[in-house]
């Protein structure tokens, strides 16, 4: 649909934490229907540009816009409409620990409409039963396993029935098997329904199962992007290297200490570097 | 500092604005926060009522005995507890238990991205998280200090009863002559202004917690640390406010 406006727009988007560049000038565009896979080593900027285009940084510079609107200029209140129109997985899941597993997929819904609580009831279940969760409703997110709280993120991400669905590592932590149920659950909500999905992932299976495109991110700028079919055939080193997962190539295999804080492949670790700010105070 | 202002501004928007523009909040998570807060507090505030109920009336005692005045043994006790002691000791119980607990639990949902998340989800973190816990808080302490105010009359009156020649008749008729309700009433307004100051201490704490279980312990010792500080010096000004005159 190239007359449709794009569902998200990036350009010239920077940012800088510090004196270290981690986004380095992108662009680019997602139209509806579309599933995007962003793809890069860790640390690459991945998850710092998703939290850019759900506008929870704010860019050092260029452009972000969201169904058509700019977000990165927008106050709280019109960040907060935007935002009912999207679901969102986070890594970890992110559930609210003291709710219980059915509570935390009803919580949109009990805050945004004004339905009966038998309807949010049947809508859980329902939203649960897609995750393949039926029967976990009372149960607390401390206990149930890693790959089951992120599967109930994705439900609750998807309560609202979202016209765009971001994921971040839907997949890590999640058997084979509920790995391709995800994949068909994003398959069949995009290219059926016609959600447009936006997924970070490091897992090349599920990437290129669901994917219609794929950008590699590498040192914050994009390396390659392209169809599946393109990216498998990509001429570039690094590239293949990635998506073949060989442990050495193009990028560096072993970094010191001080790569670590400086190499634009491998995001800062806060502990290390609160050593060294520690070290420059002592006399 | 700048967080706390703002924190406090937007706290007030969430509790006195926005149910008027339709934006109600919801009651079920207040009373959720009312029991933690309060009801499961009423046995470490009685036992801590009574104790100091108690050693007023012993202090005043060996006192008063000296001078033969052991009669005035319940104005001490009854002005004290009201004015000073009662407000005071019962925030540190709640700055302890709930304080601490509430800088804790906003700290870990933080860190484990919880308020993140809210806030993707267009759930105003302010509004879910921070108003039923200020205004349980709100309620919940100066409703203890009352309780805890009686608690400690009935410590004092048992010294009286069975230690000393006072009656029952005559702690009660001595007690109510001795204070009047400006007494309790200061007390209660303290008790508010201290709710307020342990509550959003304690949250924003909780919500600017950096850099996982270490950031939530050193939120966690600064919420009580400065909640202690900041409700013992407004006590010296609310006293010499309400009390003092020079």
């Amino acid at each position: 649909m190239p007359d449709s406006p794009p569902v998200v727009e990036v350009a010239n988007l920077v940012r800088k934490f510090g004196e270290r560049t981690v986004i380095d000038n992108l662009s680019f565009t997602i139209q509806r229907g579309e599933t995007l896979v962003i793809m890069g080593g860790s640390g690459c900027g991945k998850s710092t540009l998703l939290r850019h285009i759900i506008g929870v940084i704010k860019p050092t510079a260029g452009s972000v816009k969201i169904f058509g609107d700019e977000i990165t200029t927008m106050n709280d209140r019109q960040i907060a409409e935007v935002r009912r129109r999207f679901g969102m997985l986070f890594q970890s899941g992110a559930l609210l620990a003291s709710l219980t597993v059915g509570e935390n997929v009803a919580l949109p819904l009990s805050q945004h409409t004004d339905l009966s609580s038998d309807e949010i009831e049947q809508i859980v279940t329902q939203k649960l039963q897609m995750v393949g969760l039926t029967g976990f409703n009372h149960l607390k997110p401390s206990e149930i396993s890693g790959g089951m709280r992120k599967r109930v993120g994705l439900a609750r991400a998807l309560v609202l029935d979202p016209e765009l669905l971001f994921s971040d590592e839907p997949t890590s932590g999640l058997d084979p098997i509920m790995t391709a149920v995800v994949d068909k659950l994003t398959l069949e909500l995009t290219r059926a329904e016609g959600m447009t999905a936006v997924v970070v992932t490091h897992d090349m299976t599920s990437a290129f199962r669901i994917a219609t495109r794929m950008i590699m991110l590498g040192r914050g700028r994009i390396l390659a992007q392209g169809t599946p079919d393109e990216i498998r055939t990509h001429p570039d080193p690094e590239v293949q290297q990635f998506i073949n997962g060989e442990a050495d190539g193009p990028m560096p295999l072993n970094l010191s200490q001080d790569d670590h804080e400086h190499h634009p492949h491998v995001k800062a670790r806060p502990l290390v570097s609160a050593q060294h700010r520690f070290r420059h105070k002592m006399p | 500092m700048k967080n706390f202002l703002r924190l406090n501004v937007s706290l007030l928007y969430w509790v006195l604005v926005a149910p008027f523009k339709g934006q109600l909040f919801q009651i079920s998570p207040i009373f959720r926060q009312m029991v933690f807060i309060g009801v499961r507090a009423t046995p470490m505030v009685a036992l801590t009522a009574f104790s100091i109920g108690v050693t007023l009336a012993m202090q005043a005692a060996h006192s008063l005995q000296e001078l033969g005045a052991e009669i005035y043994v319940p104005d001490l006790v009854m002005v004290t507890l009201l004015r000073e002691m009662g407000p005071v000791l019962i925030a540190v119980i709640v700055i302890g238990r709930s304080g601490s607990a509430v800088a804790a639990e906003l700290g870990t949902m933080k860190v484990s991205e919880e308020i993140e998340a809210l806030e993707v989800m267009a759930i105003n973190p302010i509004r879910y998280l921070i108003v039923p816990r200020f205004i349980a808080m709100l309620i919940m302490l100066p409703a203890l200090t009352v309780l805890g105010n009686y608690i400690g009359v009935f410590g004092g009156w048992a010294v009286c009863h069975f230690a000393l020649d006072v009656t029952t008749a005559g702690y009660i008729i001595r007690a109510l002559e001795s204070a009047d309700t400006w007494d309790l009433y200061s007390g209660i307004i303290k008790s508010a202004v201290f709710a307020w100051l342990i509550i959003t201490i304690a949250c924003n704490a909780g919500l600017h917690v950096e850099g996982g279980a270490e950031g939530v312990g050193q939120a966690t010792t600064a919420a009580v640390v400065q909640s202690l500080l900041a409700m013992l010096v407004t006590n010296a000004i609310l006293t010499a406010l309400f009390f003092f005159k020079a």
